[in-house]
């Protein structure tokens, strides 16, 4: 009898497992089709050559362009902008963490790290919009309200909680033996961080900041309030640009009509975004991988 | 006693009423020691005498415990370690360090004994410190042709020697060992165990094992510790033959410990 009901849960429990899992497994099935379908409907008014390298993206606005390159454009604006800030910023504060805070500062600060992880994008946006901004502007008053800087700086912030912790993670992960080691021979603590703790955590270092970019790439609140909605090939980080994640609210907040080619396009966009951050995660995840091969 | 310890019998290192504490927890009671000028000093004691504890104090490594606190003065060519105008950094590269596992960096072999030379502003002739440190740590032989394979590659045993080679590089007075054998095969054993009885002309060593006859094997002198104080000290071959302390005749006899 108590075989029977042992076997029963055992069973249920199982099936149980498979139908949470299936449901991640068709959620990104759906995904890509939806993506996918809506894509190959957008190519077929549009050639893939025009859009992946056109310089004018002019979807709403006759007469009609698909160069999605001021998009792609924008997006880089923010990526490179906040990765800048967010990696060295973030590796200080992971050596700080890690090397130098007591118990007690630690204990005071990783809360506040978590905290500011968790911070819905969109106050970020505010926050960009009524802080940053104006900072700048004090400085500059030429610059416009809507900028790329402020966007890039403001998800410099964001992603800084997360390359502070996975580089604190790393360090963590170096033995305190081969640290020690280093002491034993006469070495200050600049001088081990420099020289043992940073070589040896350098891939996973890396792919923290993959991560971080494939989080840049698709962050969409804080830069659509931040940078504006001029999609732009520009040099200038100071005027106002249009993110491709940006142009997907835009257009899904009923700038288009549905169905018509302007609303396709946004499945063009969302597909080359989620390719874009589907090579990033993989190479990040293949540097981490390679790093725990490697013991440390 | 070794034949330059009795050419020289000068005082390298000595501890005066040494007592180190983690919190509230006394750790080490008022230790006196004197340890001669190229010989072979080894602690003996149960698990958890203080031993490596006492090792530690003696490069300041317990510094890096945050609980640990040190009173007492420990003596090194006349300076005491723990005045305010010592500097723990510098302090280490002339009292070497080899720890119970093998803890090479993860880099190359060469960089492995380059790396602390380096740091200390060595300018001579990096090739020739690396071929003269590997081949007193009798590892020459086996790495000679592959100097920039990872550290990581080389067996447990090779590994230690490594960490013995890269010490050695620094061209330290002392060398502290604790436990250098006991994650190691008897082979490997019997390898260091020989390297310390060739490096003892040089160096000094002050060296931890649980391991009796290892002791009684390399050393010229010993220490035994039970509870955090020293028991007995002096002449290795004495405190092996005719303790005069019942409790080290109990240890050295295996009925505790």
């Amino acid at each position: 009898m108590k075989n029977i009901k042992n076997l029963f849960i055992e069973k249920s429990i199982h099936l149980f497992l498979l139908i949470s899992v299936s449901i991640t497994i068709l959620t990104t099935l759906a995904v890509i089709v939806l993506l996918g379908k809506e894509s190959i409907a957008f190519f077929s008014e549009v050639s893939i050559i025009s859009f992946l390298f056109g310089t004018n993206w002019s979807p709403l606005i006759e007469p009609q362009s698909f160069g999605v390159l001021p998009l792609v454009c924008g997006t880089m604006w923010i990526v490179f902008g906040s990765v800048i800030f967010a990696v060295p910023v973030g590796l200080l504060v992971a050596v700080y963490l890690s090397e130098y805070a007591s118990d007690k500062v630690k204990s005071f600060l990783k809360p506040i790290l978590e905290l500011l992880a968790g911070i819905p994008t969109v106050v970020y946006g505010y926050f960009a919009l009524t802080f940053i901004t104006p900072l700048m502007k004090w400085f500059n008053p030429e610059i416009e309200v809507f900028n790329a800087a402020s966007g890039a700086i403001v998800v410099g912030i964001m992603i800084l909680p997360m390359i502070a912790s996975l580089c604190d993670d790393a360090f963590s992960a170096v033995p305190s033996s081969i640290k020690q080691g280093g002491y034993a021979l006469g070495a200050n603590t600049f001088e081990v961080i420099k020289d043992i703790l940073i070589p040896a955590t350098k891939s996973r270092i890396g792919a923290a900041t993959v991560l971080a970019v494939s989080r840049a790439i698709g962050e969409t609140m804080a830069v659509t309030l931040a940078a504006g909605a001029t999609a732009r090939l520009t040099g200038d980080p100071f005027g106002s640009i249009q993110t491709m994640t940006a142009y997907i609210v835009q257009v899904t907040m009923g700038d288009a009509p549905a169905g018509g080619v302007e609303y396709l396009s946004s499945f063009a966009v969302g597909t080359l975004l989620f390719l874009m951050t589907l090579v990033m995660n993989i190479i990040g995840n293949q540097w981490v991988f390679k790093s725990r091969i490697r013991v440390v | 006693m070794s034949a330059s310890a009795s050419e020289n019998s000068e005082i390298i290192l000595e501890t005066k009423d040494l007592n180190v504490f983690y919190g509230d927890k006394q750790a080490i009671h008022s230790v006196n020691m004197q340890v001669k000028k190229g010989t072979v000093a080894a602690l003996i004691g149960p698990s958890g005498c203080g031993k490596s504890t006492f090792l530690r104090s003696l490069n300041r490594m317990n510094d890096f415990v945050s609980t640990a606190r040190v009173d007492g003065k420990v003596f090194y060519q006349g300076k005491n370690l723990y005045s305010k105008k010592v500097d723990p950094v510098e302090l280490r590269s002339q009292i070497g360090m080899v720890f119970q596992k093998p803890n090479p960096f993860p880099k190359s072999i060469y960089k492995n004994i380059t790396w602390g030379p380096k740091i200390n502003g060595f300018t001579g002739d990096m090739d020739l410190l690396v071929e003269k440190s590997l081949k007193r740590a009798a590892l020459w032989g086996e790495v000679k042709d592959r100097l920039h394979d990872s550290a990581f590659d080389l067996s447990g045993g090779q590994q230690q020697r490594l960490c013995i080679a890269r010490t050695i590089a620094m061209n330290p007075d002392v060398i502290l060992m604790d436990e250098p054998c006991s994650a190691l095969d008897p082979r490997s054993t019997q390898a260091i165990e020989d390297l310390i009885t060739e490096l003892k002309r040089r160096y000094t060593i002050i060296i931890v094992t649980h391991n009796m006859q290892q002791a009684g094997r390399i050393s010229d002198e010993t220490y035994f510790f039970h509870e955090g104080n020293l028991i007995e000290s002096g002449d290795t071959k004495q405190i092996f033959t005719k303790p005069s302390v019942q409790m080290t005749e109990d240890y050295i006899t295996g009925r505790f410990g």
